[in-house]
């Protein structure tokens, strides 16, 4: 147990190039999902994002059998199913069951692939809870193009799908092309899950792509300043987990969930006092007149 | 006022101009023959019962639905290529507490909110605009509060100020009134009435009330099952042309400077029109 904060273990481990490159990874991870996340909790996409990523999973797992990259499969298949759950789920009262019939489909069927797949099995676990420490140079390349598209495309339309997702009314009237943003967010947010999956595994993107903007959300209602703190939150929690899971060799993923939820919380908790303590100012104000009322 | 016809370029641009505009939905048919022409600064209420095609119309006007026949054109050009001149307040809705979204920010989305990048450069300009956007709507002590906990009328307001943020030659407001209480109903119409007198923004007020803008109306545009009336609230509210428009009996009754139409809702149900008097006390 005392291994879990040797912290000279740790300085020594972090000169090793895997760990370097898997740290620039976590980075460049912390970053999209901290930048998607906002919006992904506005339009109420968290299930959208968990089914994106059992898609990705299957991807992946196909990608393994094939021998072709694993980055490449979870790719492919993130944003096929991005695609799928835009074109099936257009109305939001379906949008829950669709997602959840996709998804449990796919898992089932990357459990077979892997069941064909007779290599290393810590790659089949991999695909499912992670595997930072098996990142390479082309799958960091991968990760930095991918993320710079997303980002970049991100900015673009940034303030129409803000208007789309917060104000559809109104953003319909000034002509917003609300019908094909729908779509292309759920892309960028599938591209987004398939580097996730590289990381964290498919199970837990969740805590890098959601937690922490929900964690935000708590704490301020500016949505840039949203934006930013979800970065910093998502930042925190991948590399810091990484980082954390060095010295005693624990699994990655842990700790990067961690960290989130531990993030979330001490955010609710914020949230909790600031709103006692408005209710308290706004009671102590209007408190002569109460008491006058009250019988005695 | 000109006359509705054509080659009227010397007469300038109407801020909607439509002529012979009919719509249709399969055998169904709203409204046809509609010609209507809002000068700049004019102030026209449309009113009629649901389904009458009030809020289609104004759909019409931002070009998301396309005329089965005739001709229109908003700001002197296409519907939805202009989208930027025309203001929109809509009918207030509840919105979820937990959006991050303060009440500036609504406001602000009204300005740019439409348009592709970042908008880092002018954030300063910006920021003024909103700001004066937001003051000139009273709205200045909770426009940093999450829009999800504000109060109906403060949401309406807000809502003007998105509108008129990006200075409209014309502003279409679909029920903005509703849900309102009275001392809300007067704010947001007085609002609308202050930029209509300041600037000339021509107004298109779709409402089923039309007491809360009565003293501001300049003409009336009733819609009633494909057909309509135009005219003066004094020529178009009464219980004669009423009557005719709706094909059963409407009783128009003034009250202290408000309008009660009797008689008309009861004309929506499929059952036998009843004459409803403010006095009837049989049981129907």
């Amino acid at each position: 147990m005392d291994k879990l904060f040797d912290v000279e273990l740790t300085a020594r481990l972090l000169q090793l190039d895997f760990v370097l490159m898997a740290l620039g990874a976590a980075a460049v991870l912390g970053l999209v999902a901290g930048a998607l996340g906002p919006l992904i909790v506005m339009r109420r996409m968290s299930f959208a994002v968990h089914g994106t990523a059992e898609l990705a999973f299957t991807g992946a797992a196909a990608a393994l059998l094939l021998g072709i990259g694993v980055s490449y499969g979870a790719l492919a298949g993130a944003v096929i199913a991005a695609l799928l759950l835009g074109l099936l789920g257009g109305r939001e009262s379906e949008r829950d069951s669709v997602i959840g019939v996709i998804l449990s489909f796919g898992l089932g069927l990357g459990v077979l692939l892997l069941w064909f797949y007779d290599g290393r099995s810590s790659n089949k676990f991999g695909i499912l809870v992670g595997q930072i420490v098996a990142i390479e140079q082309q799958d960091l390349e991968l990760l930095v193009g991918s993320a710079v598209v997303v980002l970049i495309v991100l900015a673009v339309i940034y303030r129409p799908l803000l208007f789309a997702t917060v104000d559809p009314a109104v953003a319909v009237a000034r002509g917003v092309p609300v019908r094909w943003l729908s779509p292309l967010f759920a892309v960028l947010v599938g591209v987004a899950t398939a580097l996730g999956v590289q990381i964290v595994g498919a199970l837990l993107v969740v805590a890098l792509m959601v937690t922490p903007a929900a964690a935000a959300a708590r704490v301020t209602s500016s949505p840039w300043r949203a934006t930013v703190l979800a970065v910093v939150f998502a930042e925190a929690a991948a590399l810091g987990g990484i980082v954390l899971s060095l010295a005693p060799g624990a699994p990655v993923s842990f700790f990067v969930t961690a960290i989130s939820f531990t993030i979330y919380l001490v955010c609710r908790v914020i949230a909790y006092l600031r709103g006692r303590q408005r209710s308290l100012r706004d009671l102590s104000g209007s408190d002569s007149p109460r008491a006058a009322v009250r019988p005695s | 006022m000109s006359t509705t016809g054509t080659g009227e370029a010397a007469s300038g641009t109407g801020a909607v101009e439509m002529e012979g505009a009919a719509l249709a939905f399969g055998d169904r048919t709203l409204w046809s023959g509609l010609d209507l022409r809002v000068e700049p600064g004019e102030f026209v209420a449309v009113l009629g019962p649901n389904g009458s095609g009030k809020t289609t119309l104004l759909k019409v006007l931002l070009g998301l639905q396309a005329l089965s026949a005739g001709t229109v054109r908003v700001a002197g050009t296409a519907p939805g290529k202009g989208n930027h001149r025309v203001g929109y307040v809509p009918q207030q809705r509840a919105m979820d507490q937990q959006l991050t979204l303060r009440g500036r920010d609504l406001v602000g989305l009204g300005l740019d909110g439409d348009r592709w990048g970042t908008g880092l450069r002018g954030m300063r300009a910006r920021r003024r605009k909103v700001d004066e956007a937001v003051e000139s709507v009273g709205a200045t002590s909770y426009a940093s509060s999450p829009v999800g906990v504000l109060s109906g009328g403060e949401q309406q307001r807000l809502r003007v100020a998105q509108a008129l943020i990006g200075e409209p030659d014309l502003l279409l407001c679909d029920e903005p009134l509703a849900s309102l209480d009275l001392t809300h109903q007067r704010t947001v119409t007085e609002l609308i009435e202050r930029r209509r007198r300041e600037t000339g923004t021509a107004v298109l007020f779709v409402t089923h009330e039309i007491n809360p803008v009565l003293p501001h109306v300049d003409r009336v545009l009733y819609l009633v099952g494909g057909r309509f009336l135009i005219g003066t609230p004094s020529e178009v509210m009464t219980s004669e042309t009423l009557t005719e428009l709706y094909g059963a009996p409407v009783e128009v009754v003034r009250v202290g400077g408000q309008i009660h139409v009797a008689g008309a809702q009861s004309a929506l149900c499929e059952d036998t029109v009843h004459h409803h008097e403010h006095d009837h006390t049989e049981p129907v």
